[in-house]
């Protein structure tokens, strides 16, 4: 088969397999099926594409075959002929290119995969089983691609997928977009599957399996059509926004021996320029919108990390200001950590320690392994070596990667040295 | 689809008890949406019944000993779990006890 079909089918797969999934799972109300029909019409644009040339519009072609495998099945099924017309009268994706306006059933443009975003990410189903179902019928990851992305066995991931979409018919959650008024709690879920999956594939070492690698593209992807047909909501343009910006980043976050590089180490030449100019451009529109969110306050201040030329050069007052606005968003230990991080930057040791300690007191964070890094880090700037050396300590008796262990010891090493 | 709401609460609940629902039910019915409806006796007035080995085994007071006691329950007709997670969050046990929404098994 010529090169040419196999990229068109890729990028025919990337494109329009969740649109075609979403949609027959509308029309026939059964998921399996669904994806059945959805894997035969891929398979008989392998098959045909190279003889009959590639079809002008390959995502029309791929939603006809689709529906027409769905008529016959559920003709062999000698199911009713409502339901037929039903299927017969889905339509092929509009024409040209991406939609862009919300789920619809007034504006003549139907996107069914909102419907299938919320549905995965209903709150009546496991995380577990949110990610997984939303990698098989959104992403077209397989079931044995999923069970690997998650190191899972394929029975045990296959098993999932299954409960999961028993669930959907058994405890009747509905297949839609949930009324204006409960979107405020609902889309957040769905933004947290979103970024689970980006950051399942951003902690992926270098080592690990390419599947799991491709999670950041895959929820970047998804992100992308979310923000398409979410246009008012400025926190999944602010989800889109974070993820570039920490994407952009990846290609320096590594050394040779796959050790992570902290931010003001990395080589910022081998950041991606274009990818964190989208995400500033997205996230400034996204605040435009005057609703501000913790995704688009994250997005904030990864912006604030990358478009520093040098380490130098970080703007920690914002970072500290943003920190304490996401506070508002998310008073979580962890964000309080960070934000004493920041404080420390902008405004010396010092202020970050008192906020650090108080933290301590507090009994927040016992057994976390960086409160004492951070903790022995200020003690160290303010050159309180003999506190610090025990700072180090405490934190490398938590610390169980080896990367993570090699860095501390050579703290520890400058830190005793000089006590 | 159909599901059995069970109003649940520990022992404070029955503080409740007399509190009635405070419209919901009236609410309910008017929507159409309430096909049976009842508040229960105390599980210390149980009976748990058995059949082993054809003999019949009678034991006093609930099967399972938990700390939340069914007080009483509900079956509703909604057009999926959405709407039934908004008709139980409405009834005033929820603001006290928990309510376990149940699908029918079609």
């Amino acid at each position: 088969m010529s090169t040419d079909v196999k990229a068109a089918v890729d990028a025919a797969f990337r494109d329009e397999w969740g649109r075609i999934v979403a949609t027959l799972i509308r029309t026939t109300g059964d998921w399996d099926l669904a994806e059945e029909c959805a894997q035969d019409a891929f398979a008989m644009a392998l098959q045909r594409w190279p003889k009959d040339g590639i079809p002008g519009r390959p995502g029309a072609w791929l939603t006809t075959a689709a529906r027409n495998r769905a008529i016959d099945v559920l003709r062999r099924k000698a199911v009713g002929a409502a339901k037929l017309r039903e299927v017969a009268a889905m339509s092929p994706p509009p024409e040209p290119g991406p939609v862009f306006g919300t789920e619809t059933d007034h504006s003549g443009v139907p996107d069914d995969r909102l419907r299938l975003m919320f549905t995965c990410c209903h709150p009546a189903l496991s995380l577990e089983a949110r990610v997984a179902l939303t990698l098989r019928t959104l992403a077209g990851l397989t079931t044995a691609e999923i069970a690997r992305a998650f190191l899972a066995s394929e029975p045990t991931m296959a098993k999932r997928l299954v409960r999961a979409k028993q669930k959907i018919q058994h405890a009747g959650i509905p297949y839609r977009v949930p009324p204006a008024h409960l979107l405020p709690e609902r889309t957040p879920g769905v933004l947290g599957v979103l970024y689970l999956l980006f950051n399942e594939g951003y902690s992926a070492t270098a080592g690990a399996d390419l599947v799991r690698q491709n999670l950041s593209a895959e929820a970047i992807r998804l992100a992308r059509v979310l923000a398409r047909l979410m246009p008012d909501e400025p926190e999944v343009a602010g989800l889109l926004a974070l993820m570039l910006l920490h994407d952009a980043r990846r290609g320096a976050r590594l050394d040779a021996a796959g050790d992570l590089i902290t931010l003001e180490d990395q080589d910022r030449a081998l950041w991606d320029g274009a990818e964190i100019s989208e995400g500033v451009a997205i996230l400034e529109a996204a605040l435009r919108l005057g609703r501000p969110g913790p995704y688009q306050v994250q997005a904030a201040i990864a912006a604030c990390h990358a478009t520093a030329p040098t380490a130098d050069h970080t703007d920690w007052p914002q970072i500290a200001a943003l920190y304490g606005r996401l506070l508002e968003f998310l008073p979580t230990p962890v964000v309080e950590l960070n934000h004493a991080v920041a404080v420390g930057m902008a405004r010396g040791p010092m202020a970050g320690l008192e906020l650090v300690e108080a933290l301590a007191a507090a009994g927040k964070l016992a057994g976390y392994h960086l409160l004492p890094a951070t903790r022995a880090d200020f003690l160290r700037r303010l050159g309180r070596m003999p506190e610090a050396a025990a700072a180090y300590r405490e934190t490398l008796e938590l610390t169980s990667t080896d990367a993570e262990r090699r860095y501390l010891n050579r703290r520890l090493a400058e830190t005793s040295g000089q006590a | 689809m159909r599901y059995l709401l069970l109003i649940c609460g520990d022992e404070s609940a029955a503080a409740h008890a007399e509190d009635g629902c405070g419209g919901w039910t009236e609410d309910m019915q008017e929507r159409g949406l309430l096909r049976a409806t009842g508040g229960l006796r105390p599980p210390t007035e149980a009976r748990t019944v058995r059949v082993r080995r054809r003999k019949l085994l009678l034991s006093d007071g609930p099967f399972a000993e938990t700390k939340e006691q069914i007080a009483g329950f509900c079956i509703i007709e909604c057009a999926d779990l959405d709407e039934a997670v908004q008709a139980a969050a409405r009834h005033p046990a929820a603001g006290y006890g928990t309510i376990e929404i149940r699908p029918f098994s079609s």
